[in-house]
C-alpha cells in the first residue's frame, strides 16, 4: 500500500467518524435539561434500598454485575503486569542506596501519610453515603503508603509493604466480591441481588450489600495498586541488567 | 456562576491536554498529565459528578503520572547500560541519580 493510498484510507475513516459523531451529537438532549428518565428511576430505586449515594446504588446494587467485570479487568491487568515485569534471566537485583530527602518534604510527607490513609479508609467506608467508594478510596489508601517513598526512601516503603501479603489481599478482594454475589443465590434470589436488610437511611450500615461490596472492592483496589506500583518500582530502582538481548 | 466554573475548567482541560501533546519529554509530560488530571477532576466536580472526579484525582493525577515517571526512569537506565556496554566504560552513564 502506497503512502498516498494509506493517507486516503485514513482521511476517509476520519471523515466518516467525524460525520457520525456530529450526527449523534445533534440528536443528544440539550445540556443541563430537566428531563432525566434514567436518572429519576435510578434515584427512586436507590432511595427504595436506603442508599443515599445513588452512584453507589447503581454501581454496587442495580448494576453490581458490571462492577464485577470492572473489578476483574483491574485484577487481570495487574496479574498481567506482574508476569511481564518479573525478574528475568540475565537480570539481577541491586539494593538502591538510601536517598537524602529535604527535611521539609520529609515532615510534610510523614504528616500527610496518616491523614491520607484515614481519608482513603473513610472514602471506602462511606461509599453508600457520600461520593466515593471502594475504587476511589482504594487508590487513596495505596497512594498513602507511597508517601513513604517520597518522604523517606524506598527501603522504608519496602519495610511496611510486604508485596506477598498485598497479592493475597488482591485475590481475597476479588474472591469476596464473587462470593458476596453467590450469597444472593443462597438466599434464593439472583446472583449479586441485594438480599441483606437495607438498614436506616443515611447511616453507615445502610444499603444492604452495598457497603460490603464496597469493602471488597476497596481491599482489591488498594492491594492491586500497591502490587502494581511495587513491580514498577522494583523495575525502576532494583533490577539491573537485561539490556542485552540473546 | 456554574457556567463560569464549567467554562473555566473546560478551558483549563483543553489547554493542559494541548500542552501534554506538544511536550516532547515524557518526564515533563507526566507532570502536565497530572495537572490535566486535576483539571478534569475539577471539571467533573463542577458538572456534579464528584464520584468520577474522585477517581480522576486518584488515578489521573497521582497513579498514572507516577507509573510514567517510573517507566521513563527504567528506560533511561537500560539505555545508559547499553551505551556504557557498547562504547566502553567512562563514556555513557555519568552520575547515577537515586
Amino acid at each position: 500500500m502506497s503512502r498516498r493510498l494509506r493517507l486516503g484510507v485514513l482521511a476517509a475513516g476520519l471523515l466518516a467518524t467525524a460525520a457520525l459523531l456530529a450526527a449523534a451529537f445533534l440528536e443528544l438532549p440539550a445540556f443541563g435539561g430537566a428531563r432525566h428518565p434514567y436518572g429519576d428511576r435510578a434515584v427512586e430505586a436507590s432511595l427504595a434500598r436506603h442508599t443515599a449515594n445513588t452512584v453507589s446504588a447503581v454501581n454496587f446494587d442495580q448494576r453490581a454485575f458490571d462492577t464485577l467485570g470492572e473489578e476483574t479487568i483491574l485484577f487481570s491487568a495487574v496479574l498481567g503486569t506482574v508476569v511481564l515485569l518479573r525478574q528475568t534471566r540475565g537480570e539481577h537485583r541491586e539494593a538502591p542506596e538510601p536517598a537524602s530527602v529535604p527535611p521539609a518534604l520529609r515532615r510534610y510527607g510523614l504528616a500527610a501519610l496518616p491523614v491520607t490513609l484515614l481519608t482513603g479508609l473513610y472514602v471506602i467506608a462511606h461509599g453508600q453515603l457520600s461520593p466515593g467508594g471502594g475504587f476511589q478510596g482504594g487508590v487513596v489508601v495505596a497512594t498513602a503508603f507511597h508517601l513513604l517513598y517520597v518522604a523517606v526512601d524506598y527501603r522504608a516503603l519496602e519495610r511496611v509493604r510486604p508485596v506477598g501479603l498485598y497479592e493475597i489481599g488482591d485475590a481475597a478482594g476479588e474472591a469476596a466480591y464473587v462470593l458476596l454475589g453467590a450469597g444472593g443465590l443462597l438466599a434464593g434470589a439472583a446472583y449479586l441481588a441485594n438480599v441483606l436488610p437495607y438498614g436506616t437511611f443515611g447511616t453507615l450500615a445502610s444499603g444492604g450489600t452495598v457497603p460490603l461490596l464496597n469493602a471488597a472492592v476497596g481491599l482489591e483496589v488498594s492491594s492491586a495498586v500497591v502490587v502494581l506500583l511495587a513491580h514498577f518500582l522494583r523495575q525502576a530502582l532494583e533490577i539491573e541488567g537485561g539490556g542485552e538481548r540473546e | 456562576m456554574d457556567d463560569v466554573l464549567v467554562t473555566a475548567s473546560l478551558l483549563f482541560v483543553a489547554a493542559a491536554a494541548t500542552a501534554a501533546v506538544f511536550n516532547r519529554d515524557p518526564a515533563r509530560q507526566a507532570v502536565v498529565l497530572s495537572l490535566l488530571g486535576l483539571g478534569l477532576a475539577v471539571a467533573f466536580t463542577v458538572l456534579q459528578a464528584p464520584d468520577v472526579g474522585l477517581s480522576q484525582l486518584g488515578v489521573g493525577s497521582a497513579l498514572t503520572p507516577l507509573m510514567i515517571l517510573l517507566t521513563v526512569r527504567k528506560v533511561r537506565k537500560v539505555r545508559r547500560t547499553e551505551k556504557g556496554a557498547g562504547s566502553g566504560p567512562g563514556s555513557g552513564g555519568g552520575k547515577r541519580r537515586r
